[in-house]
């Protein structure tokens, strides 16, 4: 009986720390927004984390995109073409890359890029009482910090996701060109004709969602990194663990939202 | 009867069971300079964090000028701090920034100067601490241990506050940087006519920087008194502390 009662406590205490855990969540990014609306607004900052956010991240967005648009197309001519249907390739490859895989698989290639940079550089900042030094020098440190990095991680990914599903549509189309031997203005007129603003939209609204939630995993995990090395490296773990996993479980909820009849 | 420019009453904090503060009084008067002393693990870092807002104490009130500064609203708080300088232990510079913008942020924080400004202010900073302007392009992390601390206190002195904090202010310093330390402190604080804690175990820079000395001993205030008598204080904990005694009344709880 008391084994029981002790296996349900231990559910008990786990529900309210996750409940807990979830709700310290929502107001930092809560508050990280709030000073979007009250300056100053650090530009400098948020210039910066856009850049390395949304440049430097490039080469890796690229690369995956380009294979797996191509990746895509291969297995779709293999399974496909059993039951005659090679003609919905195109669209196959379109709808996967802009509504599916661009953002996701964007999304977690930059959660494992800048989610663990934000987590490291706030982690570190904290541990070595730069954070404290903020509040000294009348800066609070949620809007010097948090903040910008917020507005970059919603701006940045749309823009990688737009390079992102370019590149995804052109890997299906050299692959389904150059060795299934579609013609190459077919190939296209099938993308054009099965794409709708609402796929692209829908897309980058993922997108924006998921740049939020893998700045704001970043930012969370560093600035409550404690205990030296051994907290920053356990915050840049947290901080990609945690924002992989919300991309894919926000996906299935947005994509619900957006394309579920 | 001239009012102290920081009284502290009752200050109290625990962490779960560990009471790190219990029951602080202390008075600073302006233009001095007060030394806490005590061993590692007596509170004498919590109680700096709780004047600086960086932690909130359990119980007891804390006053800057007359104003009870505890609870009040970030904002505020932002304020009562613009009048305030803090040299951390490790320096705690910006390493993402160069030495100039680390030494000039309060100034550009606070918007009282253009970048120009504030850069060109840097350089006069850097100067009264002994530091060549052309430090201000370096990084940081190209810096010495002692260099790292004069650039912490050339910006903790940037905005000419009217009190500095200052945080083991030559741990890790050779001997003869943590003197050169401790005069760039007393002249910065004479010259601005700033009031002064500091916090130390260091008791050579306690006498250096000291007008005024305090012994904290599990969360509590054994000793105040003149720092100029820390050595002879005739206190049994003070001249153990002091005088780096194993035997006395201040047991170390040790493991065997």
């Amino acid at each position: 009986m008391m084994q029981a009662l002790d296996a349900v406590a231990a559910v008990g205490r786990g529900t309210l720390g996750a409940v807990r855990h979830a709700g310290a969540i929502a107001l930092f990014g809560a508050t990280g927004l709030s000073h979007l609306v009250r300056p100053p607004f650090y530009g400098r900052i948020f210039l910066g984390v856009f850049l390395e956010f949304a440049f430097f991240s490039l080469p890796v967005v690229a690369l995956t995109a380009v294979f797996s648009g191509a990746v895509i197309a291969l297995q779709s001519y293999t399974g496909f073409s059993r039951f005659n249907a090679e003609s919905a390739i195109a669209g196959v490859v379109v709808l996967s890359v802009v509504r599916e895989l661009g953002p996701v698989l964007a999304g977690l290639m930059v959660a494992g890029r800048m989610g663990a940079a934000m987590a490291a550089e706030i982690g570190t900042m904290r541990v070595t009482d730069q954070i404290d030094a903020l509040g000294t020098l009348s800066t609070n440190p949620m809007k010097y910090l948090v903040t910008p990095r917020l507005l970059a991680g919603v701006l940045a990914l749309p823009l990688l996701v737009v390079v992102a599903d370019i590149l995804g549509v052109a890997g299906g189309f050299l692959v389904s060109t150059a060795k299934l031997g579609f013609s190459p203005s077919g190939y296209l007129a099938n993308t054009l004709q099965i794409l709708t603003t609402n796929d692209v939209v829908a897309g980058l609204a993922k997108a924006g969602v998921f740049g939020f939630l893998i700045a704001l995993m970043g930012c969370y995990h560093g600035y409550n990194s404690r205990g030296g090395a051994q907290g920053v490296g356990a915050a840049t773990t947290g901080a990609v663990v945690a924002a992989s996993i919300l991309i894919l479980m926000f996906d299935y909820v947005l994509t619900e939202l957006f394309f579920a009849r | 009867m001239t009012e102290p420019k920081i009284r502290i009453r009752g200050l109290s904090k625990a962490f779960g069971d560990k009471q790190v503060l219990d029951g602080i009084d202390l008075d600073v008067m302006p233009g001095t300079s007060t030394v806490v002393i005590g061993g590692s693990g007596s509170g004498k870092s919590v109680l700096l964090k709780c004047i600086l807002g960086l932690i909130e104490p359990d119980s007891g009130s804390i006053e800057m000028d007359g104003q009870d500064i505890l609870g009040l609203p970030r904002q505020a708080r932002e304020r009562v701090n613009a009048g305030i300088g803090m040299l951390f232990q490790a320096g705690a510079l910006f390493d993402s920034l160069p030495v100039w913008e680390n030494v000039a942020f309060g100034l550009l924080a606070q918007q009282k100067s253009t970048r120009a400004d504030a850069r060109r202010r840097a350089g006069e900073v850097l100067a009264q601490v002994g530091l060549d302007p052309s430090v201000g392009d370096l990084s940081p992390a190209e810096l010495s241990g002692g260099m790292q601390k004069r650039v912490g206190l050339a910006r903790a002195i940037a905005a000419q506050p009217g009190i500095l904090f200052f945080d083991e202010p030559t741990t890790g310093l050779d001997p003869i940087m943590g003197a050169v330390i401790d005069g760039l402190i007393v002249d910065c604080v004479k010259r601005l006519g700033s009031t002064a804690i500091a916090i130390t175990h260091d008791m050579a820079s306690a006498t250096r920087i000291g007008d005024h000395a305090a012994m904290l001993f599990r969360g509590r205030l054994v000793w105040q008194g003149a720092a100029a008598e820390l050595l002879d204080s005739g206190n049994p904990m003070v001249d153990q502390f002091t005088h780096g005694r194993r035997d006395g009344p201040i047991q170390m709880e040790l493991r065997r």
